[in-house]
């Protein structure tokens, strides 16, 4: 511990020793470089052997010298954060080592020669922070609360800024501020530049605190898409102030409003083109992955810049374009790339953050643009405070009556708390124009207070207030064996009863997108070999199979050698002998999952998840406890991927191997058979009481695959266990034979007594096969579903085996039966069951 | 009413309970509900539908309809300061799991033991899984929740280890509100 503080003071020494002189000597040299550059060409009498060429590299050199401060900055303040306290956020330190930083330089210059402008935040450094932050967003969690989102992005911030500007010209007016040059209109600009939320402060501030899901997405997608809003509010008030106060009429007024729907839709839109452009470019890059990753980047970037050359909302564009990418991308590109790049994408936005906070701090230290005025100051602070409560409250009252979950008051404070301005803002202001707004220095140094006082102290008091107000916390991402199975009992629960209520609920919107999605939209945007390599099978194998294969080598090398027999693994060597031979040869492009949504930076790493599933992996070698771990998780990886997924699925948690399929017709196939099965048991044996004769059949599969929907013209993806025992060679004629799946061996069934029944005929036909209209009318009926009341008729008596042979009657009559209803799906064929 | 859901949400629902109703009796049956084609391929429709029948009954009418539905009424704030001795509402937190733990428990002794959940995993579980394979999931999961030692989950047990599942979002339906 001790070394590390000494390691630590090092560093922020030598950070000091080092650059000091470096900037004094550049800086000097700055204002001479001219010369020296004549007076060698004049003093030239020999061949010099070495010459000092500082102009050449100037610039980049001193980018890069901020770069390399910037990461030691970063790496002595994570030391003091780990090691010493950990009391004040990264970034509240950073700030803190930006102001040591400028004062040197100051000292050294006289003059801040450093200073973070406009052109060089907006440009170079706030891109790559907003495109980490969207290409990493979870997006089931992000868009099922989009209303609440954009309710809080749109009308919070235009109250916010009303609010402020107002509040603060009346105090003007009230003479508390003494004597400025300013107008109404100045103050409104003032308040639209200080009113926005800042995502990058939201992602440093609440990366530590870690509360839960359902509040961070609120808080951060507000930063996020508010910038729409203040773009347009700036703009306008900025066209405002230099029109004049007497030329704002109302034409004015409805063309600033028409300019929001204008720069918020316009930027979304070319966001969301420029990642159907990427998305069909990583589709083709099969033979150049190397660079493949590189593509995200650029495309991402120029949707930045586009945005910005049209006027519209620069933040928005990348922020859509990262959101509407990252499925597809992910899914086209290989592993490695797109282990890439994560890695990337969360270096450069570490960097950014850190270039960013450190710049502010540095830019502070400068004595030409202070300005300071009590009144406008404090006043400032007092209200954006105030004004952040009152609205969040307000807006969330409204909302809470439309939520299904209702916002909680402890959200609530902790939302209207963690609004925190930072860089924009100040960009913002840097930006002002001097000759227009006079009092441009006052308001870069309000707005640097502000910045300052809601980084650094709400940082610091953001985690305390956390846990004394007893805020939910994100849930441990292990969940429980239990906890999954009764997520998906409840999934499958409440769709039973939304069905049964016979409403659409808000699922169905859901629902028909991600049909609407699967077909058309994965179609063109995803790789075929992606497409299906989307089955959840593969997806959960394939990484069983990585942990496998990394859990053997450390464990081998802890034993030893990798010569240890493991042969106690039992679960998991059958699974792998079943279905190794028929995976073997399809190699899946498969994502490693990453189930770490948090967009933290610490838990990255790819092998990291391997460890991070095995906590219990122990260090000695008892093969007791190696089996017990390796069963609980294979146990987990079973149930997680065999559990049917129900229509809801819901999926608060963010992950990115698993993909949303969101009805694997497969699935669909057996829960169907099986309940048919059941309802006919029960049915029977309630009617009569006769045990019949048992019988041996063959089942059939065919038909029903055959009249499967026209969305899944493959059939390589229907891996998913459907045993099929294609009895009757007269048929298969007919049969598609893609769906045949003799591969699939059938001692890797399962034989469960469960599944053979002592089936009775019935005399007469249970009534979902007498009915002429048998389904209640519901919106469903419409859609497409694998069976209609006319072939329910037919399924019900027919022979639905799982694996093996069951007993069941009447097998050979209904196939001629079904030869004949095959191609007529109208028939009304009365099937009597015929005893044998 | 104690049900507690508005009246146009009420007519809704029994429009919607006639048109089930095929046989025009003013009472639902095993039958009827079958008929909706969804739940056919619901692995938990069956027993979701047997949850609506009370005990040994074969008919359900639309008082009992709508007392199973309230279960699924989103929780509200203002319902936390209602005084107790009016006694839970039907859509807390502890009935939702009690709803949901009678759909595991089918013997109504309050325990779901080790067949009880094996059945339950089986109906919710692909083909692939093997009986073993099964077993060994049935049991590590009663052992997660099994804090006395008796092989069985109890229903305190059950409401323990669920304590973080977010059950008034999962077992909510909006229009009941």
């Amino acid at each position: 511990m001790a070394s590390s503080v000494y390691l630590c003071l090092l560093r922020a020494v030598f950070l000091v020793c080092f650059v000091n002189p470096l900037i004094q000597g550049l800086s000097e040299d700055e204002s001479v470089f001219q010369n020296p550059h004549h007076q060698q060409e004049e003093n030239l009498t020999g061949l010099p052997i070495v010459t000092f060429k500082w102009h050449h590299v100037e610039t980049p050199y001193l980018v890069i010298i901020w770069v390399f401060v910037a990461g030691l900055a970063k790496l002595s303040v994570v030391e003091l954060n780990h090691h010493v306290i950990s009391v004040v956020p990264e970034s509240g330190l950073l700030i803190i080592l930006g102001f040591i930083l400028g004062g040197i330089v100051w000292g050294a210059d006289r003059a801040q020669t450093f200073k973070l402008l406009p052109p060089t935040f907006f440009y170079y450094l706030l891109p790559q922070i907003i495109l980490d932050a969207s290409y990493f967003m979870p997006n089931k969690l992000f868009f099922s609360n989009l209303g609440a989102i954009l309710i809080y992005a749109i009308f919070g911030t235009c109250w916010n800024a009303a609010t402020v500007g107002l509040s603060l010209w009346g105090c003007y007016e009230a003479g508390v501020m003494g004597n400025l040059d300013i107008g109404l209109l100045q103050f409104l600009l003032f308040g639209s530049l200080i009113a926005a939320v800042d995502p990058v402060a939201v992602i440093a501030v609440f990366e530590e605190v870690h509360v839960n899901e359902v509040l961070f997405i609120l808080v951060f997608g507000e930063s996020l898409l508010n910038d729409g809003v203040t773009v347009v509010l700036y703009n306008v008030f900025d066209a405002f102030v230099a029109l004049g106060g007497p030329r704002i009429d109302a034409a004015e007024i409805f063309k600033g409003i028409f300019s929001f729907v204008v720069v918020a839709f316009g930027g979304s839109f070319l966001g969301i083109g420029f990642a159907i452009l990427l998305s069909l470019l990583t589709r083709c890059t099969k033979h150049i992955q190397i660079i493949e990753a590189g593509f995200v980047f650029v495309v991402g970037y120029l949707a930045y810049l586009t945005a910005e050359m049209l006027s519209l909302s620069a933040i928005l564009s990348i922020t859509f374009c990262g959101i509407c990418c990252q499925k597809y991308v992910n899914a086209n590109m290989d592993e490695k790339s797109v282990t890439t790049v994560r890695h990337a994408m969360k270096l450069l936005a570490n960097g950014s953050e850190t270039m960013i906070f450190l710049f502010l701090g540095v830019t502070a230290i400068d004595t030409e643009i202070w300005v300071w005025n009590t009144g406008f100051i404090l006043l400032t602070l007092l209200f954006v405070f105030i004004y952040r409560i009152i609205g969040t409250f307000l807006f969330t009252w409204m909302l809470n009556k439309f939520r299904l979950v209702p916002i909680e008051v402890i959200d609530q404070v902790v939302m209207s708390y963690g609004g925190l301005r930072g860089a924009v803002a100040y960009g913002l202001a840097a930006l002002l124009d001097e000759d227009k707004i006079p009092e441009k220095n006052l308001m870069i140094s309000t707005t640097l207070i502000v910045v300052y006082f809601t980084v650094i102290l709400q940082g610091i008091t953001m985690k305390p207030l956390v846990q004394w107000l007893k805020v939910k916390r994100a849930a441990h991402s292990d969940l429980k064996l239990i906890e999954k199975l009764n997520n998906r009992a409840f999934d499958h629960i409440l769709a039973a009863v939304e069905d049964i209520c016979g409403r659409i609920g808000d699922n169905w919107w859901t629902r028909g997108w991600n049909r609407f999605e699967e077909n058309y939209i994965s179609w063109l945007l995803m790789k075929p070999k992606a497409r299906k390599n989307r089955d959840y099978l593969f997806s959960i194998f394939h990484k069983l199979n990585l942990e496998d294969a990394i859990n053997y080598v450390s464990e081998g090398e802890r034993q030893g050698s990798l010569a240890f027999s493991r042969s106690d693994e039992a679960a998991n060597v059958d699974f792998k002998k079943q279905f190794g031979s028929e995976f073997a040869d399809v190699m899946p492009n498969i994502m490693v999952d990453m189930s770490n949504y948090e967009l933290g930076i610490e838990h990255f790493s790819v092998t990291s998840i391997v460890k991070d599933t095995i906590p219990s992996v122990s260090l000695d070698i008892h093969g007791q406890d190696r089996k017990n771990a390796m069963d609980d998780i294979n146990a987990h990886h079973l149930l997680q991927q065999h559990l049917y997924r129900s229509r809801k699925h819901h999926r608060h948690k963010y992950s990115r191997s698993h993909f949303s399929i969101n009805q694997n017709e497969d699935e669909v196939q057996e829960i169907f058979q099986r309940t048919m099965r059941s309802r006919l048991e029960s049915f029977k044996s309630t009617k009569m009481g006769v045990n019949p004769a048992k019988k041996i059949t063959k089942h059939h599969k065919k038909e029903l695959t055959h009249k499967m929907p026209n969305g899944h013209p493959d059939g390589t993806g229907h891996l998913y266990g459907d045993e099929v025992d294609i009895a009757v060679g007269s048929e298969t004629g007919a049969i598609n034979s893609t769906f045949m799946r003799d591969t699939y061996t059938v001692g890797a069934g399962i034989e469960n007594p469960v599944f053979l029944p002592d089936m009775d005929s019935p005399t007469h036909s249970p009534p979902w096969l007498m009915e002429t209209e048998a389904v209640a009318p519901s919106q469903r009926a419409q859609r497409r579903l694998p069976w209609t009341p006319n072939r329910l008729r037919r399924l019900a008596p027919m022979r639905i085996s799982t694996c093996s042979t069951d007993s069941f009657l009447m097998a050979d009559v209904s196939l001629t039966l079904e030869e004949h209803e095959e191609h007529s799906q109208t028939d009304h064929v009365e099937m009597r069951p015929v005893f044998d | 009413k104690k049900l507690n859901i508005s009246h146009s949400q009420i007519t809704r629902l029994y429009s919607r309970f006639h048109s089930l109703d095929k046989g025009e009796n003013g009472a639902l049956s095993r039958e009827d509900f079958q008929r909706i084609p969804e739940l056919a391929i619901n692995p938990l429709g069956d027993r979701i539908i047997n949850a609506f029948f009370p005990e040994g009954e074969d008919q359900v009418n639309f008082r009992g309809f709508m007392r199973t539905l309230a279960h699924f009424r989103p929780v509200e704030d203002n319902e936390k300061n209602k005084d107790l001795t009016s006694g839970e509402p039907l859509n807390s937190r502890t009935n939702k799991l009690h709803f949901a733990f009678q759909l595991y428990d089918l013997d109504r002794d309050d325990k779901i033991s080790r067949d009880e959940l094996l059945q339950v995993l089986r109906m919710m579980v692909g083909v692939n899984i093997s009986d073993e394979q099964l077993g060994s999931i049935a049991d590590r999961t009663i052992q997660e929740a099994d804090t006395n030692g008796d092989m069985c989950i109890s229903f305190s047990e059950f409401t323990k280890v669920l304590e973080k599942v977010d059950v008034e979002q999962k077992m909510s339906i909006r229009f009941l509100h």
